[in-house]
């Protein structure tokens, strides 16, 4: 089992965050072959190459272009998606620092196809030694002619416009992330209308996550069948895979997808530490559900296999637990999390996450009963899907598989008399 | 969660210096809208001040040619503009999944403990500050810990003493 180094081919190249050096390695290579390419045919050798949005959603890249509508008279936008928020998830900011060129060449491939001339990248506000490496990287860009008024010399313009979140995990969510490039709190839209109908400043927008904008220059450059000769059938290509938690090589790893998920965490990432045993994997980012020894035995790293074992693939962050982890303070840990990041805006989501955060507080202080495991499990499903945006659905899908598949850990907090100490440090 | 619905007067007038104005008009040509230089304003406000005061609210208000309300409405939403001063050496620990795995609540003990900060306080001397802060983007190298947005990973309470040790 070895990485295959797409995404990653100049990350071990020193100074291959600036241009010369890049360039030296085939940065913007692609753009020849582009500007001799019609739009539609770009769109479709996406298609074909069956990417899929490398965000959490998996939606396929090339379809989301298909939705733009047709010469509306308005701009079109384009903003990518820095926001790199969900616990767990620590890939996109490698392609900012690293190789922040390759962003860039994907955002003009990108742009071209779907017809757009000005590009936000929104940024997480804590990512300062990043936010400075890509906009050094789009300042050379600029100078270079890569972007401006004539794009490689073409008669098109792209301006690219970093926007810098202030903290707030919710503007991940894709139109948040517009409304905090207009200014207001991120507080998701209702959709319809989706984005690529009415999305920033009202016109039709394309959202994109940072990794999936990278794939692009490979894709136009070998082709949709040398990407597609990667993963599987519906899960084609590379990911960037961030494995954390308890293992004894945590870090970045790019694989082709439907490698099996515990051979990985084996070989890749050298087992769980200190020799001890697996007592669970989230397989990516904290809102996917938690899978056991026995189906991370049996799970692969695609959509599909893991849509079959009840979980999502999600954005790649793959959190190994150990046989010590309490698995009711984990619970603990999450909801405050996302009970945190709630934007307010629906009552099941504000109030109901902090019902559910009230509710685990008091089983770990040994305090709650039976019934308050019942309860939290049922606001579980009385919360979500009944928000604007799945936020809320990001904390209940986990925290009820914790629920079905730890429950005996959850009833020794509320039949004993005294709280784990363990549980209890935790707070 | 601390209170981020109040705002500190300095009484004293503010304004962009030269630098930040500079930058102000240039970002102000990036956007179709004055509205979306609230964000970015405010940033440069932080940058130039290190927090964001009630003059500077209607300052940028003013600016953009917006109300003030709106201003605040941002200010007070996004958690890392500062509504009032930091310490000096401003401590970010990361509380959430991968760090609190690796071991988060030992830093966290230790700079309450033994260098008595509470999250959200500024130190007696103004010269730390300690927040508890959401997933960093960096949970391979967990525990992790942004000091003056300076990120350092894999820490632990002994290398966090040597950092501490190695400020001015
Ligand atoms: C609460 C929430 C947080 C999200 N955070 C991120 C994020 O940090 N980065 C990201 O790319 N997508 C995030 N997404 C997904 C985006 O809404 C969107 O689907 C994605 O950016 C689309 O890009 P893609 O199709 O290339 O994946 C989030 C979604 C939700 C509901
Ligand atoms: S579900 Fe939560 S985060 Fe999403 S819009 Fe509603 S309140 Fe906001
Ligand atoms: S969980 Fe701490 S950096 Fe991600």
């Amino acid at each position: 089992m070895e990485e295959v180094k797409i995404l990653s081919a100049k990350f071990a190249i020193k100074d291959a965050h600036k241009l010369k050096v890049a360039k030296k390695h085939g940065a913007y290579a692609t753009l020849d072959k582009l500007f001799a390419m019609a739009p539609v045919d770009v769109i479709d050798e996406v298609k074909r190459s069956g990417l899929r949005g490398r965000g959490g959603a998996g939606f396929p890249a090339g379809v989301k272009w298909g939705f733009l509508p047709k010469d509306t008279g308005k701009p079109v936008y384009l903003a990518v998606n820095s926001d790199e928020s969900e616990p767990a998830t620590f890939k996109d900011r490698y392609i900012l620092v690293k190789d922040p060129h390759l962003l860039i060449e994907g955002i003009i491939i990108c742009s071209y196809a779907i017809g757009s001339h000005d590009t936000y990248i929104y940024i997480r506000g804590e990512y300062t030694t990043q936010v400075k490496a890509l906009q050094a990287a789009i300042d050379e860009a600029y100078k270079a002619g890569y972007l401006g008024d004539k794009v490689a010399g073409q008669d098109y313009r792209i301006d690219v416009t970093v926007h810098r979140g202030a903290g707030a995990y919710v503007c991940g969510e894709e139109t948040a992330l517009l409304e905090s490039i207009e200014g207001k709190k991120g507080q998701p839209r209702a959709k319809p209308p989706f984005p690529a109908v009415a999305g920033l400043y009202g016109c039709p927008t394309i959202i994109n996550n940072v990794q999936s904008i990278a794939s692009l220059p490979y894709i136009l450059d070998k082709g949709a069948d040398a990407y597609r000769a990667y993963g599987t059938e519906k899960s084609s290509g590379t990911h960037l895979f961030g494995i954390s938690g308890h293992v004894e090589r945590p870090g970045m790893y790019e694989l082709p997808l439907g490698l099996p998920l515990l051979e990985v965490i084996d070989t890749i990432a050298g087992g769980v530490w200190k020799g001890r045993k697996l007592k669970g994997v989230i397989p990516g980012g904290s809102s996917t559900p938690v899978l056991l020894p026995e189906e991370a035995k049996t799970v692969t790293l695609d959509y599909e296999s893991m849509a079959a074992h009840k979980t999502m693939f999600g954005s790649g962050g793959i959190v190994v637990l150990d046989e010590t982890v309490d698995i009711v303070a984990l619970v603990k840990n999450l909801i405050d999390f996302y009970h945190h990041e709630s934007c307010g805006q629906c009552t099941p989501c504000r109030e109901g996450l902090g019902w559910m955060l009230k509710l685990i507080k008091k089983i770990l202080r040994g305090e709650g009963s039976p019934a308050d495991i019942d309860l939290l499990r049922e606001l579980c499903d009385n919360i979500e899907m009944k928000t604007v945006c799945v936020l809320s659905a990001a904390c209940t899908m986990p925290v009820r598989s914790y629920l079905d598949k730890f429950r005996p850990e959850f009833e020794a907090y509320v039949t004993k008399t005294n709280a784990s100490p363990a549980g209890l440090q935790q707070e | 969660m601390s209170d981020r619905s109040e705002l500190i007067s300095t009484g004293k007038p503010f304004s962009f210096d030269k630098k930040r104005d500079a930058a102000f008009e240039q970002l102000s040509k990036r956007y179709p809208t004055r509205e979306s230089l609230i964000l970015p304003a405010l940033w440069l406000t932080q940058e130039q001040e290190g927090w964001v005061c009630q003059e500077a609210i209607a300052y940028i208000a003013d600016r953009i040619g917006t109300f003030a309300s709106k201003v605040y409405e941002a200010a007070t939403f996004y958690t890392m503009y500062h509504l009032r001063p930091t310490g000096r050496y401003h401590i970010c620990v990361c509380r959430t999944l991968s760090c609190w795995l690796r071991g988060k609540q030992e830093i966290v003990d230790y700079l309450r403990n033994e260098l008595s900060l509470t999250p959200g306080m500024v130190s007696e001397d103004g010269r730390y500050s300690l927040e508890e802060v959401e997933c960093l983007g960096h949970c391979g190298s967990a525990p992790v810990v942004q000091l003056n947005g300076e990120f350092h990973e894999d820490m632990d309470v002994e290398k966090l003493k040597a950092l501490l040790a190695s400020l001015q």
